[in-house]
């Protein structure tokens, strides 16, 4: 074989430049959602107006966190959610509320979703003692564990194993629960991803792991840090899996209750890939270089909460004025959380030294 | 002379090592196209191109690894970790086998590695992203350890670091990238490893701070001043080998040390550098050596309980006066 000539090496595929004339290596290739309406899904009038108050919820949260970080309200960083909350609603409809939920740092949507409210979890962004966890973790630690949301976990990758864990726990103590983690199309190149997947398998741990491929792992297009299809990842463990529209709430609701009642009877894993998008920068200090405007209006208008906007108009459950009711409650109850946030205290210096350990008068060293 | 931002020092000397030596490639997360996480490889992909400039998954302890045998191949790689507090990711290949692999073989293998990026806290992000690393790497046979505090120590270090045949941990901080200093602009600048520089001379405490703790110390330095405290201030820069002599010299003048470090208080940095200067220096000493250090405790988010727990102006100042007995 012809030796390769040394200019020609390179080793990472290119996303931008003059290689690709310029052009953008793309984000993510959705699936066809489900054509299903919510009757066949199991889902009532009801259920779709909570649904559709859940993401707006997270979609004004978030929005107004971006402007209270913006004018200097709290430091450290923001990872927002917007564009993949129908993501967190429909797998949190779907699941048991007893069945155990762990995500990354981007996981203000997931904590709304799962009982934080908005005043605990703008308190926490704020570094306030009244936050969800007290103010100790910030943005990237929302959790609530009596709602058995376990939390957002800042070491990608990091939280994938424990999602195991958590299955392992049920399964130990044959609750009948189920663990789902969710994490980024980033952590799915990180080993503690492969070993827990062939110990979930090896060992029949009711866990449903969750890649939430929004096309990029900071500046890095998905096609540009990992290799084949994602969900391709399952076969070499013989696990089970699916790709899934995570722009549309009805094909995550429809997926992830398929999927957690079979991992619940067969007590085995299961591997699911939802492609979605994220909105804003990976944090908030990202120029977004990696991207067209063009691509990410094309998702934009693939939006899951106008999409479910259209669709209780269209099925007259519905009007103009029901959805404009829901959202000036949704609204004010952002409005109201930005206030508590702000007026709350911060925690007493002593605090520093709480949560350690399990003893009341620990250790420490000096 | 000349003016340059931290993260302009670091691409300066990669540049330089770069330009100099074709064995020299650096991989990272965001290091090529995103022009870096902290854009301190800026403009390097345009220049060097795709084959030295290697834009690296999320896979820390895949791609360290994937340093380490391309180093015993011959190669010179220079690892970026987005943060050290990731690198506890690939902690198996850095201490189990690049700084190993050299003696296990009984010297038949090289490790020319260097792993950079950012150490320690940098604001508000949390108890997983604030933990200062550099004492724990230099517990380590096999490693030598810089932590840098201003741009002109980084440039002459970090080129040394490069062209040293051994694996190198070479550290920076998030918070340190924008600052600006004189840089000298002498051909192929090198500082020597492991030899610390007084930043600023005095007779009455030497006081002992490396790395974003410099900063702090030198602030207290110049409150002191005003106090009549005349503070001889080291920056140690390589934590491993330490300039040990050049510490002990100082209290041989002094009589008094503090030392001040971003770690933790159970044996790190400070403790390593009291126990050695009572070792050898212990007749010259007129008070204890004391310490201001991280406490016993994670790094909270919550922005008071964030600045309650890293080391200060203040706490330097109050450790300086106990060991002046000015208190
Ligand atoms: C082990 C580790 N390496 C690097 C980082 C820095 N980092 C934080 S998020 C991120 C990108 C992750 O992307 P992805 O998994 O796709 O999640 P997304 O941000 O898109 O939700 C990186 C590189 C980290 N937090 N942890
Ligand atoms: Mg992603």
């Amino acid at each position: 074989m012809a030796k390769k000539k040394t200019d020609e090496v390179r080793f990472a595929p290119t996303g931008i430049g003059d290689e690709k004339d310029g052009a953008i290596q793309k984000g993510v290739d959705l699936p066809a959602p489900t054509r299903k309406k919510h009757k066949s899904l199991g889902l009532s009038e009801d259920d779709l107006k909570d649904m559709y108050e859940q993401m707006f919820l997270q979609r004004r949260f978030e929005e107004r966190a971006m402007q209270q970080y913006q004018k200097g309200k709290f430091g450290g960083f923001l990872h927002l959610y917007i564009g993949q909350e129908a993501v967190s609603t429909g797998t949190v409809y779907a699941l048991n509320d007893d069945d155990d939920i762990i995500t990354a740092y981007r996981d203000h949507g997931w904590g709304l979703c799962r009982g934080i409210t908005p005043n605990e979890g703008m308190a926490e962004l704020f570094g306030k003692k009244t936050g969800c966890s007290k103010g100790k973790g910030g943005s990237m630690h929302f959790a609530k564990t009596e709602n058995h949301f376990w939390g957002g976990y800042g070491i990608v990758g990091g939280h994938i194993p424990i999602g195991g864990g958590l299955a392992f726990a049920n399964k130990y103590n044959q609750n009948n629960r189920i663990s789902a983690t969710f994490f980024g199309d980033g952590a799915v190149d990180q080993g503690s991803l492969h070993e827990t997947l062939n110990i979930a398998k090896l060992w029949g741990l009711p866990a449903i792991f969750v890649v939430e491929n929004n096309g990029y792992s900071m500046g890095t297009a998905a096609k540009r840090h990992t290799v084949a299809e994602i969900v391709d990842r399952a076969k070499g463990y013989d696990i089970k899996s699916k790709v899934v529209n995570g722009m549309d709430v009805f094909s995550v609701f429809e997926a992830m209750k398929e999927i957690a009642e079979w991992v619940r009877e067969n007590s085995e894993p299961y591997f699911v890939e939802i492609r979605t998008y994220r909105y804003r920068g990976h944090s908030m200090s990202d120029p977004q270089k990696y991207r067209t405007k063009e691509e990410l209006k094309e998702y934009q208008e693939n939006d899951p909460i106008e999409r479910l906007k259209s669709y209780l108009l269209d099925e007259g459950i519905l009007d103009e004025d029901g959805i404009e009711e829901i959202e000036e409650k949704v609204e004010q109850e952002v409005l109201d959380a930005v206030e508590f946030a702000d007026e709350s205290d911060f925690p007493d210096e002593e605090a520093l030294y709480d949560d350690m350990f399990a003893e009341d008068e620990p250790y420490f060293h000096n | 002379m000349a003016e340059l931002q931290f993260r302009e020092a670091i691409k300066a000397a990669i540049d330089e090592e770069m330009d100099r030596e074709e064995k020299v490639f650096i991989m990272g997360e965001e290091v090529a196209e995103y022009d870096g996480a902290y854009k301190s490889t800026e403009g390097l992909l345009k220049k060097y191109g795709f084959k030295r400039v290697i834009d690296t998954p999320i896979s820390e302890l895949g791609f360290s690894g994937i340093g380490v045998g391309a180093a015993m191949n011959g190669l010179r790689p220079i690892v970026e970790f987005m943060t050290f507090n990731f690198a506890v990711l690939a902690l198996d290949q850095i201490i189990n086998h690049a700084s190993k692999a050299g003696y296990m073989t009984g010297g038949q293998i090289s490790m020319p590695i260097v792993f950079r990026g950012p150490n320690a806290s940098a604001g508000q992000l949390g108890a997983t992203h604030s933990v200062a690393y550099d004492s724990m790497y230099a517990h380590f046979p096999g490693l030598k350890v810089i932590y840098t505090s201003e741009p002109d120590d980084a440039k002459g270090l970090l080129k040394s670091a490069i062209r040293d045949d051994n694996p190198v941990i070479f550290m920076e901080s998030e918070q340190m990238y924008g600052m600006k200093g004189e840089v000298s602009d002498e051909d192929d600048y090198i500082i020597p490893i492991g030899k610390g520089k007084i930043k600023r001379e005095g007779s009455d405490v030497t006081v002992v701070a490396h790395g974003k703790m410099y900063h702090v110390a030198k602030q207290a330095a110049a409150q002191l001043e005003k106090d009549g405290v005349e503070v001889e201030l080291i920056d140690p820069r390589t934590v491993k080998p330490l300039d040990l002599p050049l510490i002990v010299e100082s209290i041989k003048k002094t009589n008094r040390c503090v030392v001040v470090d971003e770690a933790h208080p159970f044996g790190g940095f400070a403790s390593e550098v009291g126990f050695l200067i009572q070792r050898e220096a212990f007749d010259y000493l007129d008070a204890p050596v004391q310490r201001v250090t991280l406490p016993d405790v994670n790094a909270p988010f919550s922005k008071p309980l964030f600045d309650a727990w890293l080391p200060d102006a203040k706490q330097v100042i109050d450790a300086v006066n106990q060991v002046t007995y000015r208190n």
